[in-house]
Parts: C-alpha cells; sequence; structure tokens
C-alpha cells in the first residue's frame, strides 16, 4: 500500500503543485576489480549504467559516488574525469555507489507538460465517440490516475498497482485545493500553489489513507 | 464487451496492420496520420512511463483506460507492438494479444518467406486469421449499433 507522489496540472499545462510521499530509495554499493565488468555512459550530465546488468545495479541508474565521495556531472571532487580514471589499472579497487536517478523539479515539469498531449490524443483517437483523455494509466511498477474537473484543472496520483480507491482520493485532494488553495487570498490562479494549510492536510490525508483504507476519509 | 480496432507497429514505426470490428467514432484524418499519431503518443508514453517510474520497470507501460474505451498495449523484445483498443470492461485482452503474436504472427507472416518484414502485411490468410482469432475470443460481442 503505497502513494508515490501526487501531481496538479494547470488548464495551460504547467505543474502548479507536486507533492513526492513515499519514493523508494534504490542505492547499491560494490567493489569492484579491473576490468570494470559494466559499461558505463555520459549522457544528460550524468554517469549512467549502459550494459551489464548485476547485482541490483540496472540498466539505466546513475553512478553516484567513487570510494565514499560524490561526483558531480563527470568529475571526481579533484577535477579527475571519472570515465578516465575507471580506464586505469593503477586505481582498481574501487568502489562504486550506483542509484536510480531522482527527478529534479525540472524533469517534473517537463513531464507534466508531457502528459497534457498524451491525454488530448487518447481522447481524439477513440473508437468511440465523445471520450475524456487518460483516466487510468498503469505499467508493471505504478499506476497513474488522473482526474480532471470541469475547469480543466488535472490532478494526479502515482501509486502502487493494488492500491484502491484512488479515484475518491483524487475528489478528496479537489476537495482540499478548494478549501485551502482556492480560498487562499494569496494564491494566484494557474501558479505554483505554496499554501502551507494545504501541504499540511494533504499529508495528513495521505498517510490515513496509505495506513487505514479510503473509507475512513 | 466489445473489441474495436487493431494497430500493428513495426519496430521503426511502419504501421504494419490495421483492422476495425465496431469503430464508431471516426477521427476525421486519413489512416496513415493517425497511424503516425498513435505511434508518436506510443513512444512518448513509453518514456514517460520509464521516467515518472519509481521503481525500475521490466515490461513497462501496460495499458491506459478513458470514460469510453481502453487501449492494451504489447511490445515484444524485437520491438514489435500491438494495440488493441477495447471497451472498459475487458481486462484480459493483454493475453489476447500475446496469443495474436504467438500463434498468428508467428506463424502467418513469419513462417511465411514471401511476406517483407518492415512493410504492410498483404497476406490474405494472415488477415483471416487474426479476424478469426477475435471473433472467437470472449471479449468480442458485437452490439447492435
Amino acid at each position: 500500500m503505497v502513494i508515490y507522489g501526487v501531481y496538479i496540472v494547470s488548464k495551460s499545462g504547467g505543474l502548479i503543485f507536486n507533492h513526492d510521499h513515499n519514493v523508494p530509495k534504490i542505492e547499491v554499493e560494490k567493489s569492484f576489480n579491473y576490468p570494470l565488468d559494466i559499461k558505463l555512459n555520459y549522457e544528460n550530465k550524468k554517469v549512467t549504467v549502459a550494459f551489464g546488468q548485476r547485482d541490483g545495479i540496472n540498466v539505466g541508474h546513475v553512478l553516484t559516488t567513487v570510494n565514499g565521495t560524490a561526483i558531480n556531472g563527470r568529475e571526481l571532487e579533484d577535477g579527475r574525469d571519472v570515465l578516465e580514471m575507471l580506464e586505469q589499472p593503477e586505481s582498481f579497487p574501487v568502489t562504486l555507489k550506483f542509484g536510480r536517478a531522482k527527478m529534479t523539479t525540472n524533469e517534473k515539469i517537463f513531464l507534466a507538460s508531457m502528459f497534457y498531449p498524451l491525454f488530448a490524443i487518447a481522447s481524439q483517437l477513440s473508437p468511440e465517440p465523445r471520450s475524456s483523455g487518460i483516466e487510468v494509466l498503469e505499467a508493471d511498477t505504478f499506476r497513474l490516475y488522473c482526474f480532471q474537473t470541469l475547469t480543466g484543472i488535472k490532478f494526479m496520483i502515482v501509486a502502487e498497482p493494488s492500491q484502491p480507491g484512488m479515484e475518491i482520493l483524487l475528489k478528496r485532494v479537489y476537495d482540499l485545493y478548494a478549501d485551502y488553495a482556492l480560498k487562499n487570498p494569496f494564491y494566484a490562479l494557474e501558479m505554483p500553489i505554496r499554501c502551507e494549510l494545504f501541504e499540511t492536510n494533504l499529508q495528513a490525508l495521505l498517510e490515513t489513507v496509505e495506513k487505514s483504507g479510503i473509507s475512513n476519509v | 464487451m466489445t473489441i474495436h480496432n487493431l494497430y500493428i507497429f513495426s519496430k521503426t514505426g511502419t504501421l504494419l496492420y490495421y483492422t476495425e470490428w465496431n469503430r464508431l467514432n471516426k477521427s476525421g484524418i486519413t489512416k496513415e496520420e493517425e497511424a503516425k499519431l498513435m505511434y508518436g503518443m506510443l513512444f512518448s508514453i513509453k518514456s514517460f512511463v520509464s521516467k515518472i517510474s519509481p521503481l525500475d520497470s521490466k515490461e513497462g507501460f501496460l495499458y491506459y483506460k478513458t470514460s469510453k474505451y481502453t487501449l492494451h498495449y504489447f511490445e515484444t523484445p524485437s520491438g514489435l507492438k500491438f494495440i488493441l483498443n477495447t471497451d472498459n470492461a475487458s481486462q484480459t485482452a493483454r493475453e489476447l494479444l500475446q496469443q495474436l503474436y504467438r500463434e498468428v504472427y508467428l506463424e502467418y507472416v513469419i513462417k511465411n518467406p514471401l511476406c517483407q518484414l518492415n512493410e504492410p502485411i498483404q497476406s490474405e490468410l494472415f488477415k483471416m486469421k487474426v479476424d478469426e482469432l477475435f471473433k472467437k475470443s470472449p471479449l468480442f460481442l458485437s452490439r447492435s449499433i
């Protein structure tokens, strides 16, 4: 029973609120000998695993620390290049820590605006007339629920596939939005929501739902 | 329960096969344009899903649901994509797509030396077998229009 996050997207497709609830942290630390048996690549300012999945290190994971010290882009603290260092036999044995890349705020804004056309195309490509956009999208690791209000704002929840009652929860989040964001005189429509009361109430709601199910709210 | 339509795309995005059974809404664009739109949407969904997923995913995107229909998606490791639109009551359509790949596509396209890969499927036998498979499925129940 896990809710991973809540997103609110405005009528024009901009991300106005996001809350990471329970995001699992995936990290693996392991020591390696020369030569390195996984293939690393440098892309999007990150050193990622391109090939050679093993011991919980998966393709797509990002290299975070080398011998316990964090790396910055592709550079070590002393300014040396990570990929060059890993090609030299004298730097081994070495301890590398890999983790799943965490989304930055920029990436979240990017993803929110990416969902907007998907929602519209899904309704256009419908074999039945008068279809709505995407309401539920399921992948093997999560399920995304989307609820669009009459005024065009989208509420989205990312949760575990087995979590029940998410459609009702979306409406509860809408209630909270109407109560604490819209009634706040300092909140401008279509702008990011920065209302403390809204956040604390949302947090409390998500926790109750995770603990005791949707029937108690 | 109804099955609306079926798309098969190759690894590179060519529409290999399209057929429809119960489709009330014509999208108002040509079939080629619609296929491009569909492939583009699926491509974006795939990248969206891999980024937003909190855990490492294996199969990735499975289906999405709107108020009127469900789109089921099945991709083979070789990149072949099967897309089936059904109504919201049909939950087991993914197995049907796997069956289509295993029992129809492999048998009548891959094992047919005259079928060019990466080009639209012309084989009449294949078309017949696809129709047969879906019409005998319990999900296929044509409504009186």
